[in-house]
């Protein structure tokens, strides 16, 4: 269970006010919101890049509001994906199991079920550079599910795709999701990618979030004109 | 720039290229009136000397103890610069590059006068740090004027490496000290590398601070440049242009590893 009480932060010109939000176990979370809505700024908070200047976060009854990154156990895919470059794909698959002390075999071993499952066999020896769009967006996700994380959080994770691309990769969060079984917020601005994917769903605006629950409840009842834009749908007041 | 459609050759070209010509033409008529000034054989027995092995050898000893204090200081000093804002940070950027900028004749000097207060004197009390007129006052001068390029270089460095990835290493479980090992130190390895090929060649080519605070005593303190100047000062002329070429060929293959670590568009552009 994920538990954000009152969440506030600032960075430049964007900002979080007031985020509570709980995610059950397993739960896969869409977080939608235009550009600049303090989505990714929410994100770093939660997985520690950035800290927050009120409210609380816990993972299963613990508080982790200031604990630093490595100790919250939480996976991270940023919108760019953040391979390191001068690591082969296999060395970046296993980079959270070597830091947390395994030796490369193992470690190697250790992400076997995630590497075939995300069908990453043949590209173990290939640089992050030479891969297509697809093939760096699952490295990144072996990469961050490798410690079998309490909470995964993806950022724009098909943003950067074609659409064919971006269908196989939505099938393939969806079906590691189900094989993991890991708590997912998964952020973007698509409402047919979030249909594809969400148990649930959060709109936020202008660092708020304005409104969450199932998809289709949101569609059907958008709390305000925003929203409804947002959403693609109606508004009466 | 990608090639435009008219004529190849326009006055621009001509007038540009020629100046570029005139200069490469300027510097290969100086290294082949060297090379012809004398023979082959010459050089060989000049370099046969026992001054001149000497001196060899004490630039290599020096250069080598001067490019592990370079490497030690360069590589945390500009990744803080890199990665940190400082009050004050335009001072101290001029601090560094200081060495850069100074006649190295000032930084003997400054040394020399600077061992001669009681915190300088206190220093050479020590054990083993005796530094006026001696081989470690080699080693101090060199690294004063060679580190501010190893910092430049090791700044240019790490700026390059895109500290976000830094930032997903302490998400995947590393601490600070780990995601520099790990991702920073690496990705810059490159430009640590040719900041630091690029300290030891102008270590290796400093004259005018030695020759004020470590002096110039042969088989003492005499070092390749030094014996350049000494040779020349008793009219041989053939061991100092032995020494000449062969500092000549250290720093072709200087730039040359510069090059092959793909730097020097860091630094000149190119």
């Amino acid at each position: 269970m994920i538990r954000i009480r009152d969440l506030s932060l600032r960075a430049g010109d964007f900002s979080v006010r007031d985020v509570s939000l709980d995610l059950a176990t397993g739960e896969y979370f869409v977080l939608l919101g235009p550009n600049g809505s303090g989505k990714t700024l929410l994100i770093h908070c939660l997985c520690g890049l950035l800290r927050a200047e009120s409210g609380s976060v816990e993972i299963d009854g613990h508080d982790i509001t200031h604990v630093e990154p490595r100790l919250r156990h939480i996976g991270y895919v940023p919108q760019d994906y953040g391979l390191f470059p001068h690591l082969n794909v296999a060395r970046n698959v296993t980079f959270a199991l070597r830091a947390a002390g395994l030796r490369y075999a193992d470690a190697l071993r250790e992400a076997g079920p995630l590497i075939e499952t995300l069908h990453l066999t043949r590209l173990l020896d290939h640089s992050p550079l030479t891969l297509s769009g697809g093939e760096r967006q699952k490295v990144a996700l072996a990469r961050a599910l490798a410690l079998r994380p309490d909470l995964l959080l993806l950022d724009e994770p098909v943003s950067a795709l074609d659409g064919p691309t971006r269908a196989e990769v939505l099938a393939q969060l969806r079906a590691v999701h189900r094989q993991f079984a890991v708590t997912t917020m998964h952020v973007c601005h698509s409402i047919d990618e979030a249909g594809t994917v969400a148990d649930r769903a959060g709109v936020m605006i202008d660092g708020r979030l304005v409104q969450s629950g199932k998809l289709a409840d949101l569609m059907e009842h958008p709390a305000n004109a925003e929203v409804a834009r947002l959403l693609q749908v109606g508004w009466k007041c | 720039m990608p090639p435009v459609a008219g004529p190849r050759v326009h006055r621009v070209s001509v007038v540009t290229i020629a100046f570029l010509g005139v200069f490469v033409a300027g510097v290969l008529a100086l290294i082949a009136g060297d090379l012809f000034y004398t023979s082959p054989r010459a050089i060989a027995d000049a370099l046969q000397s026992p001054e001149v092995r000497a001196a060899i050898r004490l630039s290599l000893i020096t250069t080598a103890a001067t490019l592990v204090l370079v490497v030690c200081f360069s590589i945390p000093v500009g990744y803080a610069l890199s990665r940190y804002r400082f009050p004050g940070s335009v001072a101290i950027d001029a601090i560094i590059d200081l060495p850069i900028v100074l006649p190295p004749v000032v930084i003997g000097v400054s040394l020399l006068v600077f061992f001669r207060t009681s915190v300088g004197q206190w220093i050479e009390s020590l054990p083993l740090l005796q530094f006026v007129y001696t081989p470690q006052g080699i080693v101090l001068c060199q690294f004063m004027v060679s580190v501010s390029y190893a910092i430049r270089a090791s700044k240019a460095a790490f700026d390059g490496v895109d500290r976000r990835l830094e930032a997903l290493a302490l998400t995947l479980g590393c601490t600070h000290g780990r995601a520099l090992r790990w991702v920073a130190l690496p990705m810059a390895r490159n430009g640590l590398a040719a900041g630091a090929v690029m300290a030891w060649a102008r270590a290796l080519g400093i004259f005018g601070p030695l020759m004020v605070f470590a002096g110039a005593v042969r088989m003492k303190t005499e070092v390749m440049p030094t014996t350049v100047y000494l040779e020349l000062s008793i009219g041989r002329i053939e061991p100092a242009l032995a020494v000449s070429m062969l500092m000549l060929a250290i720093a072709m293959v200087a730039l040359t590893l510069i090059h092959a670590l793909g730097q020097a568009h860091r630094w000149w552009g190119t």
